[in-house]
């Protein structure tokens, strides 16, 4: 049996699917919440449907992610650089799911109608509350802002595995090729 | 590789050749070029390098340069008073657009009366501008809001403008009045805002909130069961007679006169909708439609009750004129959009924000007006 060096197929999937759109997704979040111009309403309109799809992707990804094992790191990487990309990867999936369930639960708080598309709306998750729609819509902001950071960490630790260490972790997940085993 | 030990976790991997010490300088260069590009573009979106970019942040900065630092109070219209009631739809709209509310059904009203301005505290006076806020809540839940003014016309053609219009018209402290100095320059490179101004100032007054008439001034789209849709502009008309305004007295007779009538009889109006004909301007909210154009009676209206906003039900909403139903959109005036980015940023900061009492107090309701 050969040994595992990539991720599934699914998983590769997945991660390439929600890299433009969590990037975008971030791009719009603060230009929209920046503007007076009349994009806002258009952007707005975009932001949510967007955010509820990142969440229905993060939720497959993480399952995925517990059910079928990432190929091992290379043997040779120090444990600080084991930590922090098991710690980036934490935050990346709690970022992923936390942004949208807050933004979801910001509107519940603030009364406003959660419009995914013309008469598709979702239910409030939380009561009506405008010190809590406060509170949540400045998480919404720091948390936009810490998940733009880790994401940045997370592009340039991955072209520096590519370019500079070539030690297989970038492939692992960058690879067209079906299998996830050597060989394949 | 040096941990020959660790070869039972994986195999060691094909040795990498080195790279020239010139290609990873090279190569380190582009990964802190990719990186810097991605928060630049953050920034960029951000509009943290462009300070002249007209943001959500101008919007309250130009509030509170002009009718100063309230908060938990409402950054414009931020003197008013909770109402409620219902909605009646007389159907006869539904050839215009399929939203729900215009059907022959009763909605749910929450509602608010408000002077324009970001003082709180203001005295009454008969010319300052009313406003009526409205959330419609139809039974299925497919809610309208809307905040619609007692001017014929909207005083600025976009954001940007209104901005401009808000700083050049802030009252010097000396006088409490415009700054001629100031105003006039921008007025004579206005000719828009000025135009509407002056119909602003030509309307009739009325006594009170209660038989005011209550524009949308903005265009929306309306669109029907077949997918077409139609320009339209609409306007809240009282079915209580009509009184010409008297001389003002001092604090907030408006209130309390409104408190009074609604303790007395509830307070009904027409929801009268006016169908843009062939080149009817619908980007320009400053332009009026000329009359003679189809209307159609919408439904009617019903206010019953006041509640003060320290625990009223309208407090912890925001009237965002962008929360439509399907069945009615936005069109290309941009001033609803700005709006709705406003109201999202003013809603946040005075939701965190400690208040203190409002000028109409639950005392002054609960008393028929303090009279």
């Amino acid at each position: 049996m050969n040994r595992v060096v990539r991720f599934s197929a699914l998983a590769r999937v997945l991660h390439w699917l929600m890299a433009p759109l969590i990037l975008g997704m971030l791009l719009v979040g603060v230009f929209m919440a920046a503007t007076e111009g009349p994009a806002y309403a258009t952007l707005v309109a975009l932001h949510r449907p967007m955010g509820i799809g990142i969440l229905l992707l993060a939720a497959i990804r993480l399952a995925n992610r517990l059910i079928v094992r990432p190929p091992p790191l290379p043997a040779a990487m120090p444990a600080i650089q084991r930590v922090a990309a098991l710690g980036s990867h934490i935050a990346l999936y709690a970022l992923m799911i936390a942004m949208p369930l807050v933004g979801w639960g910001m509107l519940s708080a603030g009364a406003y109608p959660v419009v995914l598309w013309g008469a598709v709306r979702l239910p409030p998750i939380l009561p009506h509350d405008p010190t809590l729609f406060a509170l949540l819509r400045q998480l919404h902001s720091w948390l936009a802002f810490a998940l733009f950071g880790v994401v940045v960490v997370h592009v340039g630790a991955a072209l520096l595995h590519g370019l500079i260490l070539r030690d297989g972790v970038f492939p692992a997940m960058a690879s067209l090729r079906r299998g996830r085993r050597e060989g394949a | 590789m040096n941990e020959p030990s660790d070869v039972t976790r994986t195999p060691p991997p094909l040795a990498v050749p080195p790279l020239p010490p010139r290609t990873t300088i090279l190569r380190l260069a582009a990964i802190g070029g990719v990186m810097l590009a991605l928060v630049a573009g953050f920034a960029l979106s951000a509009g943290w390098l462009t300070p002249h970019r007209l943001t959500q942040h101008s919007f309250m900065t130009a509030f509170r340069v002009v009718d100063g630092r309230h908060p938990g109070f409402r950054r414009n219209h931020a003197k008013g008073l909770c109402v409620s009631g219902w909605f009646d739809g007389s159907g006869q709209a539904q050839v215009l657009s399929t939203a729900s509310v215009l059907g022959p059904r009763r909605s749910r009203v929450t509602g608010r009366f408000a002077l324009a301005g970001g003082m709180p505290f203001q005295p009454d006076a008969p010319g300052k501008v009313r406003s009526m806020a409205l959330r419609l809540r139809p039974p299925d839940g497919l809610e309208w809001r809307m905040g619609i003014n007692d001017i014929p016309v909207f005083v600025a053609r976009d954001a940007r403008e209104f901005h401009d219009l808000l700083l050049a018209g802030r009252p010097d402290p000396a006088t409490g009045k415009p700054d001629p100095a100031r105003i006039g320059p921008f007025l004579a490179g206005h000719a828009a805002v000025a135009r509407a101004l002056a119909l602003v100032a030509a309307r009739p007054l009325t006594s009170g909130f209660g038989d005011d008439t209550y524009n949308s001034l903005d265009t929306f789209r309306w669109i029907d069961a077949a997918g077409r849709s139609v320009a339209v502009r609409w306007a809240m008309v009282p079915l209580q007679p009509v009184a010409p305004s008297r001389a003002g007295r001092d604090g907030s007779y408006l209130f309390e006169d409104l408190i009074v009538a609604l303790r007395q009889h509830p307070l009904r109006w027409r929801l009268v909708v006016t169908v843009a004909g062939p080149g009817d301007p619908t980007a320009d909210p400053t332009l009026p439609w000329p009359a003679g154009r189809r209307q159609i009676d919408a439904g009617t209206l019903t206010l019953d009750r006041a509640e003060s906003e320290d625990d009223g039900a309208c407090t912890g909403l925001t009237f965002d004129p962008m929360v439509l139903p399907p069945g009615m959109a936005a069109s290309d005036d941009p001033i609803p959009a700005a709006r709705s980015a406003a109201y999202m940023r003013s809603f946040w900061l005075r939701s965190g924000e400690a208040r203190i009492p409002s000028a109409v107090s639950p005392a002054m309701v609960a008393t028929g007006g303090g009279q």
